[in-house]
Formats: C-alpha cells, structure tokens, sequence
C-alpha cells in the first residue's frame, strides 16, 4: 500500500546544525526560573516497570503534588503516567489535584499485539479515569511499510479513547533515520493524534533533540495547513534542568508561544524534577543543597 | 477482508480531505490544566510566557579586556609612531563610542614597511621550513590561548554578534595558522618535482567584514611559503590585527617578517604601488579590485583578487525545506549579510515559493537583532555609518523599484547602526538590487520553472563567487555545480568555510584561491 502523506525529506545533518544553534541560547536570570517552573510544570511523572505496585504508586501520586513544600509558588507537574491496572490507585490517590491521569496501553512497550486487545486495553484505561492514553505505533508495521496499517490503528485508537487525549508514542529510537521520524508524524497527526511523543523510554536512544525538532516541525506543518494545534512529549533521557531549558527554546522557537503550556508540551521524565528542584532551591537558599533533601519517590 | 478494505479505502480519503471532527479536537475549557489547588497562579503563566520568550540579556563578559588606548603601526617587531604623527578614533558600531586611537600610516611608513620586510626576506626565505612552521603553531596556540579577548574585541570593533566571533571567527583563524603551518616543511610533497621558492615581499591589504579571518587567511600561507608581509587591516577595524601583532612579537617571530600598517585608502594604494613589493593579495571591493589591477599593470607583481559576489542560493521543491529555510538564514543574515559569498539572490521553484517564503517570515520573526556582546543576539550591528547609508540606500532604491519588501517589527537599539533583516519579494534579473552587491541583510526573492532557467539566472551576473543548492537529489547537486560559475558551490549547507578547502572567485568576484593547497600557489615561484 502507498502512503498518501507526502512527507517532506529531511536533512539529518541541517538539523543538527539548528539544534546546535539552538543550544547556545544562553537562558539566565529571570528568565531561567521561569523557564524551570514551566518546564516543571510540563512534566508527567511517570512510572512504568515491571515491578509497579500500589504502594509505589500512591508514593509518586504524593510526590506530584508536593515536589518540595519549602519553596513557595512551585507548580505541580502536569500529569503523572502509569500502567492501566495503576489507573484506579492513581485516580485515588490524586483526586482534586488537579493532576491529569495519563496511562500507556495498546500493548506497551512493543505494541506487538492483536488490534482488538489495544482497544479493549484503551477502553480499560478510560474506564478506570485516565484522562490521557499514550500508545505506541506499530514499528513493524511501519518499517515493513504497512503504513495504512499504522493509520489505521491509531484512528481506532483515537476512537477508542473517547474524551481521553490520545497520546502517540513513535519510538523514534526504532525508527532509525529522521526521514522516518518525519513520516511517522504525519501519520499520527493525521489518524487523530492529540500529542505525538517520541518514546517509551524502553529503548535507547529515547527522545533526543534533532528528533523533536523534526517532530515539532510536522506539528507546525499541520497547523499553518489547517490551524489544528497537536501537542508535543519528548520522552526518556531528559534529566536535566538545562536540558530542559534547551528543549523550551526549541519549542518557543520553532511552534511558538501558543505551545508554551503543559497543554500542548510535555516531558516524560521521571529525574527531572527533582534536579529542576535542586536548581530552584539554589535559587531559594544561595547554594546547593545536598541531593538528600529532595525526596526520591 | 473486504471490510478491511473498506476502511483503507477511507482512510486513504481522509488523507487528502482533512477528517471535519478533527477541528473539535482542541480540548474544551474543562479539559485545558488549570493547577487550582496549587497557589500557582494562572496569570504567572502568561508571566512565564512573556519572560521567556524575550530571553534576559546574557552580556559577555568584557571585564578581561586589555586595550591601550593609543595604537601605534608595528614595523620591524616594534610599536612605532606614524610618519604623520596622526591618529584616528575607531569605534564601536553598537555604541558609536570611540574604542582607541588608532595611528594613521601613510606613504612614508608603508615605505618602512616594505623596507623592514625586504631586509628579514633575506633571514626569513632561508630559514628551515620546520623552523618557520614553529613560529606559525606558535601563534595558532597563543589565539588559541586568548581566543575569548580577540572574541571580545572582534564583537567590539565590528560590530558581529559574539556568537559568532565566538563559535566561527576565532576558531577558524587559528585553523588556518595551524593548517599552514603543516604545509611549512612539506611544499616539496605539496608541488611534486618542481622546487617552489617564496615570491618576495607581500602586500596584503584585508576587509572590514572578517578582520581577524582575513588576516590569517593571507598571513599562514604567506608565512608557511617563507614570504615576508605587510599587512594593511581595514581603517574602521585594526583592532585584532593590532592584538595579533603583540602575539606575533610575542611569539618571536624575527623582526620585519610581519608588519602591520594601519590607515586608509593611500596607506594601501602606497602599499600597491611599491616598487620592492612583490606580490599584492587583495580581499575587497570589486571597484578597488579593478584600480589594483591598473595599477600593478606592468609590473611583474603577481596578484590575487577575493572582491564581491551575488551569490544565487537556489532552492528546488525536492528540498529538505525546514533545513533550507535554515539555509536561506544563514546564507543572508550571517554576519548582518557583510559577507562577499552571501547568498543574496534567493532562487525558489515556483511550487513551492510560497511556502518557502511563509516559512522565512516565521524564522525570521525569531532572530534576534541588538547588543552584538549579548550571546543570545543573532544579528548585531553594521559595520560602520557609510555602510548602513548604503544599505539603506538599496532598501530605497528596492521599495522604487517596485519590489515587495518585508521587514518583521523588531525593535532596533536606539544608539548605534543597525539594519533590520529584509526581503524583497517579487523580484527579478532586471532589478539594481538583485544585480548589485548590497553587502547588507537584504535578500531579494525571484521564483523559477526550470533547472536551465535557473542556471541561465544564477550565471546571469559578472560575479561569480559562490553559490547554494538544495535538492534531495544527488544527481541534480552533480549537475549544478559544473554549470553554475561560481569558485565555491554549497550543496544543503551554507557559508561554510575551512581552511583546507580553497576559496575564490570568477569573473568580477577575483582570481586566485585561498585556503588548502592551492592557497600556497599565490605565494610562490618555480
């Protein structure tokens, strides 16, 4: 089957050369702490091993809601992601939060499983009060050039999802060249996505930022085409408040100020709050503090 | 199966027809993140927003800045006082603020000069090549050592952001020492079976645009080949020149192999006109070109001539486009467009023009134009007031002529020279701005039909300097560039520069190349 999409291609070595550009923004001041809250607020918490239980759960929906209780005016983070039998304990543990559920299903990480399980997968985590889903494509499928197929599954997806916002995870780091990057967007924004996310943070490399500018720039495609704005997570590898910074650049640079709200950009991410604490804090008291005051759950 | 099918079938329609539920997809007001329960307060957000986006001012430290305030012309390893007694003020462009003295040379000292160079030719010409080559790493080390103060100063003179005095200017310089410096004891191997031998004393004389690149740029090859030099900086920026004379007595260097007369226009015609002078390597105007070539007529002074250009950067609808907008930017506004290989004529296929264009308007929105010392400033001032006038001029004579400019709404400093980013739309072959070289940020526009189209108009200039093509495909890049008549042929990338690559001109743009092996041919004979 052809992709219909035309996709345009991509000069690996160009946007390297725009993100290096990017890096050397040089964020200070004022504009750094806001930039930290921001990309604080940006943030879903996630969890997702194999060894998940409800008490590490209940411990990380505490922590999102109190990132560190002695610095006054932080923001919570924006969501916190979870495996579907998590949901329940999750919807507990943060009710009036303001807190978003978000919960991976459709066979995560691979997505190596029949279409009917994804569906009921998605219906589940709906049912149960996720406010988010974050699929994963289907990689074989794609890289076998199937991409009708791939379409085709997140619109059933989209559809399955209801109210939920539907996340779309294309594992970039399977994907191999940034052309595919490019097309795998395009797909996911056109069969319903209401986010793309680069990862599952499974597999290395995760979310980098060539491939997110890639992505970002598919976005800004689709929205001067039909003034339709499609939300952006990278995911897995972002650990760092500078990194983050970085990233807000890119995004303020490339889509603009509408994106700049955990509406429409998100970082999966599970150490980066607390070394955006540890820089704010640095903010707070003059110095650094030991790692040890800032809670690890 | 038929089902299925069914379902392709529609799927593949909605590819082409945007799905009409697709427009409610924006999240109702319940469904956007509000934090309530946090004492963070939605009006910060919008706080966030605008603070970001403007980014704070992250200025360059300045404070390690050694300058005199008075510098005097450096001949035969000393500082010494001009013939004329005169000095002039240079200044920063940003601020319009005097930075030093700076002594006038004349006729009489370029005879010094020349002089000086002619005795420590005898020294220097013998010298051992892996001798000579120590000297050159030396002083590619010690810009090296000091590359944040010559960054500084640079940014201050010339008015570039420091971004890239910082990132371009001063690493390649010191490449270029270090790249000639290798070639000091292996000319044999670089000319096989033919012996070359220095030409003599070099007259250089340099440009404003890259004032401490252009200085290493005829310096190393010069100094690799055993030539001595006078070298003339551009009157409104010595500076860096006169901060690598101090690394070049400090480094050791033999007195009289390097000189560096600062002045104007009859310093550098003296400099030409000079009976001992052996050789004169210009970097310039294609007008001072011209009266180079008259005058060294007759004479058996060899010449190279890097003038100006008009660069055509020519974008096929088969483009990776984000990176060539990227490309477009880079290409123009590098440098506030100050630049002989700019690629200020953009070409665009007509199919994709306006997208293309949507696409620029949008990036340049984001440059940011202002304090050249601030990292964060893309585009910094021009270089001097007579060359703001004339950029200004052509923005004039563009608006007369009936082309569509575009400008975005920045705010501009309100000391100092500074030009927005333009573009002039609709142009064509016939218009003054899209024949003449600007030398500013100001691009014109021209769409096209055809590959031979576009060749006829990218070779329809008597420059011929450099050129950019984007395309996919490697077949169409191998096609282009041996039909586009330009020294130096970009494919997907722009304004890249190294030392072990030469670089030069056709036609009006020059002769002669600078840069890898055959930048060493200039400087000597067989």
């Amino acid at each position: 089957m052809v992709l219909l999409i035309q996709s345009p291609t991509i000069d690996q070595v160009g946007v390297e050369e725009r993100v290096a550009r990017l890096m050397t923004r040089s964020i200070k001041k004022e504009s750094e702490l806001e930039g930290l809250k921001l990309a604080l607020n940006m943030i879903d918490l996630t969890t997702l091993e194999g060894k998940d239980t409800v008490g590490k759960v209940k411990q990380m929906c505490y922590k999102a809601q109190h990132l560190a209780d002695d610095i006054a005016g932080l923001p919570t983070v924006a969501a916190v992601c979870v495996y579907v039998n998590h949901v329940k304990t999750a919807k507990r543990a943060l009710v009036n939060s303001g807190i978003k559920i978000a919960s991976v299903a459709t066979a995560f990480p691979s997505g190596n499983s029949s279409r009917k399980v994804k569906i009921e997968e998605t219906k589940m985590a709906v049912a149960n009060g996720a406010d988010e889903v974050d699929m994963v494509i289907s990689r074989g499928e794609f890289l076998q050039g199937n991409y009708n197929f791939v379409f085709d599954e997140i619109a059933a997806i989209k559809e399955a999802c209801g109210p939920a916002r539907l996340k779309v995870i294309l594992e970039t780091g399977e994907l191999s060249t940034l052309d595919n990057v490019r097309k795998a967007s395009d797909i996911a924004i056109h069969a319903g996505a209401d986010f793309i996310k680069t990862s599952t943070g499974k597999i290395q490399p995760a979310a980098t930022m060539p491939v997110t500018l890639v992505m970002l720039q598919a976005i800004k495609d689709h929205y001067d085409a039909t003034g339709i704005m499609v939300g952006m997570k990278p995911a897995g590898g972002i650990s760092t408040s500078k990194s983050a910074l970085n990233y807000l650049v890119m995004l303020y640079e490339t889509l603009g100020e509408k994106w700049m709200t955990n509406e429409w950009f998100r970082f999966g991410a599970s150490s980066l709050a607390n070394d955006i604490i540890l820089q704010l804090g640095k903010e707070k008291y003059g110095a650094y503090y030991s790692n040890n005051y800032i809670s690890k759950d | 199966m038929g089902r299925i099918t069914a379902i392709t079938i529609s799927v593949k329609i909605k590819f082409y027809i945007q799905n009409p539920k697709r427009q409610k997809r924006t999240p109702s007001s319940s469904n956007i993140q509000i934090i309530e329960s946090s004492n963070y307060q939605i009006t910060k957000m919008s706080k966030i927003k605008k603070t970001f986006a403007s980014y704070d001012a992250a200025p360059e430290n300045t404070s390690h800045i050694d300058l005199k305030a008075q510098y005097d012309l450096f001949i035969n390893g000393k500082f010494v006082k001009p013939q004329s007694k005169q000095y002039y003020d240079t200044i920063n462009p940003a601020t319009e603020k005097k930075i030093a003295s700076i002594a006038k040379g004349n006729a009489k000292d370029i005879d010094l000069a020349v002089k000086s160079a002619k005795k420590a030719f005898e020294s220097w010409s013998k010298t051992e090549p892996k001798e000579r080559a120590k000297y050159i790493y030396r002083i590619a080390r010690m810009i090296q050592e000091r590359a944040r103060e010559f960054a500084v100063i640079e940014t201050m003179n010339g008015g570039k952001p420091i971004r890239e005095s910082r990132d371009i200017d001063i690493p390649l310089a010191a490449n270029h020492f270090f790249y000639y410096a290798g070639w000091a004891d292996k000319l044999d191997y670089a000319f096989p079976n033919r012996k070359p031998k220095p030409v003599g004393v070099v007259g250089q004389i340099i440009p404003w645009n890259f004032p401490l690149l252009m200085a290493a740029w005829k310096l190393a090859p010069a100094l690799a080949t055993g030539n001595t030099v006078v070298l003339k900086p551009a009157e409104s920026t010595p500076l860096t020149a006169l901060k690598l004379a101090e690394i070049i007595q400090e480094s050791g260097l033999p007195d009289g192999v390097v000189q560096i007369v600062t002045g104007f226009g009859d310093a550098g015609a003296a400099l030409v006109n000079h009976p001992l002078v052996n050789k004169i390597a210009f970097t310039g105007s294609t007008e001072v070109g011209k009266y180079i070539q008259k005058a060294v007529a007759g004479s058996n002074k060899k010449v190279t001539l890097e003038l100006g250009g008009k660069a055509a950067n020519i974008i096929f609808d088969d483009a990776p486009i984000d990176q060539a907008v990227e490309g477009i930017v880079n290409g123009i506004f590098f440098n506030q467009g100050h630049v002989c290989c700019a690629g200020s004529r953009l070409f665009v296929q007509e199919n994709i023009a306006d997208k293309v264009i949507q696409k620029l308007k949008d990036r340049m929105k984001t440059l940011i134009i202002g304090d050249p010392m601030d990292k964060n400033t893309d585009i910094g001032a021009i270089n001097s007031k007579e060359q703001l006038l004339k950029i200004n001029n052509y923005i004039k004579i563009g608006i007369a002529e009936g082309a569509e400019m575009y400008q975005t709404n920045c705010a501009l400093p309100s000391q100092g020279y500074f030009c927005k980013p333009t573009l002039f739309l609709h142009t064509s072959q016939s218009h003054r701005i899209v024949q003449e070289e600007i030398f500013g940020p100001v691009l014109t526009i021209q769409t096209f039909r055809t590959i031979e189209e576009v060749i006829e108009k990218a070779n329809n200039i008597p420059y011929g300097l450099s050129a950019g093509v984007w395309t996919d495909k490697g077949s169409k890049i191998f096609n282009l560039t041996t039909k586009l008549r330009a020294g130096v042929v970009w494919a997907n990338t722009y304004n890249k520069f190294d030392p072990t690559s030469p670089f030069g001109g056709y036609q009006e743009s020059g002769f002669g190349r600078e840069g890898g092996v055959h930048g060493l041919l200039p400087y000597v004979h067989f």
